[in-house]
C-alpha cells in the first residue's frame, strides 16, 4: 500500500499526516469527515503495507491484530474503533494516545534514575497484567510498542504477533517458528511456544535491562543459532555494567530473565509488586553476583535446552489465577490470639494450595500515631509493627512463597485496605470478622462489611472458631441485639 | 442469519429439546441436524418426530451412521455401537425408518458444506480426531466449488480445524459462548459436538451457532436434564453404559 495522501477520504475518515512509517504499516492521524460524530478521543489510523512484495505474515499479523483488538478493554490499550475490509483497503482506526513510547527514555541524556525506572517498569508490569486478566499474551513486547501517557501509566500497542487463547492462533504453525523481535523475545518463543504470560515478563526484563544499564542483555541476533543462546545463557549481570545500580534492582531484572519460565515472576502482578516495594525484595546471589554465570552452570543448561521444545500453554487468565497475590489485615490491637490464631489458619489454607502464590501481610495504624518522616523512610513505629508483622506470620512457614510486611497508615481502616489491594493488584483478602471478643465490637465491625462491599477481589471473612455450644449462645444473644428495622447489608 | 448446528443426538429427546430452546433464545432462525439422531438413547421415535417438524420448517438434514443402523440393523452385534441398532429398528415406524433411509450424505449450501462425518468418503464414516483426517475432508470439500466451511459431528467433540501460518492445519479447542471469527478467505472445518452424549467428562449437550452475516462461530454448551434421560435409558433395558455415560459426559 503506498503512502495516503494527506486529505484523502477512506470509508468516512478523512487521512491527516502520516506519524509513523514502520516496516509492517504506515499510521496516520484521521479524523472523521464532515458531519460524523465526535468519539471524544483523537483518532489513529494504521494501514498495513500488504503489496504484491509484502510478505504473507503482515496480512496474518492484520487479521491478528483486528480480532485482538475488538476485544481487549481497559485503560492499558488503545480504544478500537473500525476496520477496513481486508479484500478492499485493510486499515484499523484506533484511540490515538498521546505520550512517549520507552524509546524516549533509552536516550543517553534521558536513562532514569532507579526510582523512574522502578516507576516506569511497574507501570509496564501493571499494563501486562491487565492483557494477561483478558487471556491475551502481547508477544513483542519492546521500548517502541510500550507508551507512557502523562500520568505515568503505560498503554500497549501493535497486537499484531499477539495471541488470545479464546481465539484460534493465526500466526501458530506445526514447525513452530520463532515470531517477535530478536532482541527481546523470550526463550520459549525461540522453540515456537504462543501463549505463556511469562513470555511477556521476559520482555519486560530485557527493557528493564535496557532502561538500566544502556545495552541489551542477549544483543540483537540475527541468526537462529544467536537466538538459542537464551536457552541456557545469562546475561552479564548489570551491575557489571552499571555498579551503582542497586542489588535489588538487578535481583528484580534478572528473575525477568531467568532462561526457564518457572523460574521467572509467576504473574506481571508479582514483578510489579516488588518493583513498588524495594525494600521487601529479597536479594540473593543473583543480585548480587557482578562476575556473571561460570561455564559449568551454562554447559549444564546447554545440554538441557538442547531438548527443548514446543508445549501447549494452558489459558492465561488460568494460569495467573494460580499464583495470586494474598494479602492478610491483621489487626495490632483489640484483638484476641485465638482471632490471630484463626487468620494464620486462614492464610496457611490459602496459600497451601497455591504454591507460586505471595503473602503481603498488611496492618493499618492511625496517620496521627506515627509523626512519619517526611522523607519515607521508616519510623520507630513503623518498624515496632513490622516487626510485629514478622512474629505473625513466623509459625506460617511458608517455603520458597515470598512474605512482605507493610504497615499503612491512615485514619479510615478499611479504605487503606482496599486501596492498597487495589494499588497491588491482590486477589484475596483476608481479614477478621471481629465478631466477638471485642471492645470496641460496633465501631470495628464496619471494617470487615466495608472491604467486602468495596474490594476489587475476594475476601475470605475469618471467625475464630469457638464450640458449638457457645456459638448457639452468642447467636441468641445478637438476636436479641438485633434491631428488627435495621438493614443489614448481608 | 443464524445457523443451529446440531448432531449426533442420539435419541435423547432431552438434550435436544434444551438444545432447540437454547439455539432459539439465541436468534437461531434456521436449523441443520448432521446426522446420528438415533441409537443409544432411549427416544428414538420422539426424536425422529421432531426432526421431521424440523425439516418440514426448512432445516437441513443428512444421514449418520447410526441411522444408517437403525434401518438396516447389522445381523450380528459386533461393536458396543451396533448393541441398540435392532431395539432401534422396532421402535420406528416404517414412516420414520423411510425418512431415515432417504437423508443425503451430505448437503451444501452456499459456502457450507453439512457431513455427518467427513467429506472424504461420507459413507465410510472416516473419525475426524486429528489434523490430517481433518485436511483429508477439508481437502476433499475443496475439490467441489465456493465450500469455505466445513460442519460435521462424529467424533462428539467440540474442535475447530483452520489454517495457520503454513499449509498444515492446526486443532484450536474452543471456549463454550465465545463468538470465534472465521472469515471467508481461509477454510474451515469444525465438529460441533455432540448434543444427545457429550464425551468430554462435561455432561452438558454440544451444539453451535453459524451466523452467516457476521462470519462468527459460537460453540455452545447446554445444561439439560440428563438424569431423566438416564433413567429412560435403564427404563428400557438399554445397556446401563450408555445411561451411566450420560451422568458422567463420557
Amino acid at each position: 500500500m503506498k503512502l495516503l495522501e494527506s486529505g484523502t477520504e477512506l470509508d468516512g475518515f478523512t487521512i491527516e499526516e502520516c506519524i509513523h512509517s514502520g516496516g509492517m504499516a504506515h499510521i496516520y492521524h484521521v479524523h472523521y469527515s464532515e458531519g460524523a460524530r465526535d468519539p471524544g478521543f483523537p483518532l489513529a489510523m494504521k494501514v498495513p503495507r500488504m503489496t504484491a512484495g509484502d510478505g504473507a505474515e503482515n496480512i496474518i499479523s492484520f487479521e491478528v491484530e483486528h480480532q485482538i483488538m475488538q476485544i481487549l478493554t481497559g485503560s492499558h490499550v488503545p480504544r478500537f474503533v473500525a476496520a477496513g475490509d481486508l479484500e478492499n483497503v485493510p486499515y484499523l482506526v484506533m484511540e490515538y494516545v498521546p505520550g512517549q513510547t520507552l524509546d524516549h527514555w533509552l536516550e543517553p541524556s534521558e536513562r532514569p534514575p532507579v526510582k523512574g525506572l522502578a516507576f516506569l517498569g511497574a507501570a509496564v508490569a501493571i499494563a501486562v497484567h491487565s492483557l494477561h486478566q483478558q487471556n491475551t499474551c502481547h508477544l513483542d513486547l519492546k521500548p517502541a510498542n510500550v507508551l507512557i501517557r502523562q500520568d505515568g501509566s503505560a498503554v500497549l500497542l501493535d497486537f499484531g504477533l499477539s495471541c488470545n487463547a479464546l481465539y484460534p492462533d493465526l500466526l501458530a504453525e506445526q514447525l513452530r517458528k520463532a515470531v517477535g523481535s530478536p532482541a527481546w523475545i523470550a526463550p520459549e518463543q525461540v522453540v515456537g511456544v504462543r501463549g505463556d504470560p511469562r513470555s511477556d515478563i521476559f520482555a519486560v526484563g530485557v527493557m528493564l535491562y535496557e532502561l538500566a544499564t544502556g545495552e541489551l542483555p542477549f544483543g540483537s541476533p540475527r541468526t537462529t543459532g544467536g537466538l538459542r543462546q537464551r536457552l541456557w545463557m545469562d546475561p552479564p549481570p548489570p551491575r557489571k555494567l552499571k555498579p551503582d545500580l542497586p542489588e535489588w534492582m538487578q535481583e528484580v531484572i534478572l528473575r525477568c530473565l531467568e532462561p526457564e519460565a518457572a523460574k521467572r515472576y509467576p504473574s506481571a502482578a508479582h514483578l510489579a509488586f516488588d518493583l513498588r516495594h524495594p525494600d521487601q525484595v529479597t536479594v540473593t546471589e543473583r543480585g548480587r553476583n557482578v562476575q556473571g554465570t561460570g561455564f559449568g552452570v551454562h554447559f549444564k543448561r546447554w545440554l538441557k535446552a538442547a531438548g527443548m521444545q514446543y508445549q501447549p500453554s494452558p489459558l492465561p487468565a488460568h494460569q495467573i489465577d494460580e499464583v495470586p497475590i494474598v494479602m492478610v489485615a491483621v489487626p495490632y490491637k483489640d484483638v484476641t490470639d485465638a482471632t490471630l490464631y484463626s487468620l494464620r489458619q486462614a492464610v496457611a489454607r490459602s496459600m497451601g494450595t497455591r504454591p507460586g502464590a505471595r503473602l503481603a501481610c498488611v496492618t493499618v495504624i492511625s496517620g496521627s500515631q506515627s509523626g512519619s518522616s517526611s522523607d519515607g523512610s521508616e519510623t520507630s513505629l513503623q518498624r515496632k509493627h513490622i516487626a510485629a508483622l514478622r512474629q505473625w506470620a513466623q509459625p506460617l512457614d511458608l517455603p520458597g512463597q515470598q512474605t512482605s510486611y507493610h504497615v499503612l497508615e491512615s485514619g479510615d481502616v478499611a479504605q487503606a485496605l482496599v486501596n492498597y489491594a487495589v494499588g497491588n493488584e491482590v486477589s484475596v483478602i483476608v481479614v477478621g470478622a471481629a465478631t466477638h471478643g471485642l471492645k470496641m465490637q460496633r465501631f470495628l465491625a464496619t471494617v470487615p462489611i466495608k472491604v467486602a462491599m468495596d474490594a476489587p477481589c475476594t475476601v475470605i471473612l475469618v471467625k475464630q472458631a469457638l464450640p458449638f455450644e457457645m456459638l448457639t449462645q452468642q447467636a441468641g444473644a445478637a438476636k436479641a441485639a438485633l434491631d428488627p428495622d435495621l438493614d443489614v447489608p448481608f | 442469519m443464524k445457523l443451529a448446528l446440531l448432531s449426533d443426538i442420539h435419541a435423547n429427546i432431552q438434550a435436544f429439546d434444551a438444545c432447540l430452546a437454547h439455539a432459539r433464545e439465541h436468534g437461531a432462525q434456521q436449523f441443520a441436524l448432521l446426522g446420528d439422531l438415533v441409537g443409544y438413547g432411549a427416544d428414538p421415535a420422539a426424536v425422529v418426530e421432531r426432526a421431521q417438524q424440523l425439516m418440514d420448517e426448512g432445516a437441513l438434514l443428512v444421514k449418520g451412521n447410526h441411522d444408517q443402523m437403525a434401518v438396516t440393523p447389522p445381523a450380528q452385534v459386533q461393536t458396543v455401537g451396533d448393541t441398540t441398532a435392532a431395539w432401534t429398528h422396532a421402535q420406528l415406524s416404517a414412516d420414520q425408518l423411510q425418512f431415515l433411509d432417504q437423508l443425503p450424505l451430505t448437503l451444501q449450501r452456499e459456502a457450507v458444506m453439512l457431513v455427518h462425518a467427513s467429506v472424504n468418503d461420507p459413507a465410510l464414516w472416516h473419525y475426524v480426531y486429528d489434523e490430517r483426517a481433518a485436511r483429508e475432508s477439508l481437502d476433499a470439500a475443496a475439490a467441489l466449488p465456493d465450500v469455505r466451511y466445513v460442519f460435521c459431528g462424529h467424533v462428539h467433540l467440540q474442535t475447530l480445524y483452520y489454517r495457520g501460518a503454513s499449509a498444515d492445519l492446526m486443532k484450536f479447542l474452543p471456549t463454550a459462548g465465545v463468538a470465534v471469527p472465521v472469515p471467508r478467505h481461509r477454510r474451515w472445518l469444525a465438529t460441533i459436538g455432540s448434543v444427545g452424549q457429550p464425551r468430554d467428562r462435561n455432561p452438558q449437550a454440544m451444539y453451535a451457532i453459524f451466523d452467516t452475516e457476521k462470519l462468527q462461530l459460537t460453540f455452545q454448551r447446554v445444561s439439560y436434564d440428563h438424569h431423566s434421560a438416564a433413567v429412560a435409558i435403564r427404563q428400557a433395558a438399554l445397556p446401563a453404559l450408555f445411561a451411566d455415560r450420560l451422568e458422567l459426559g463420557r
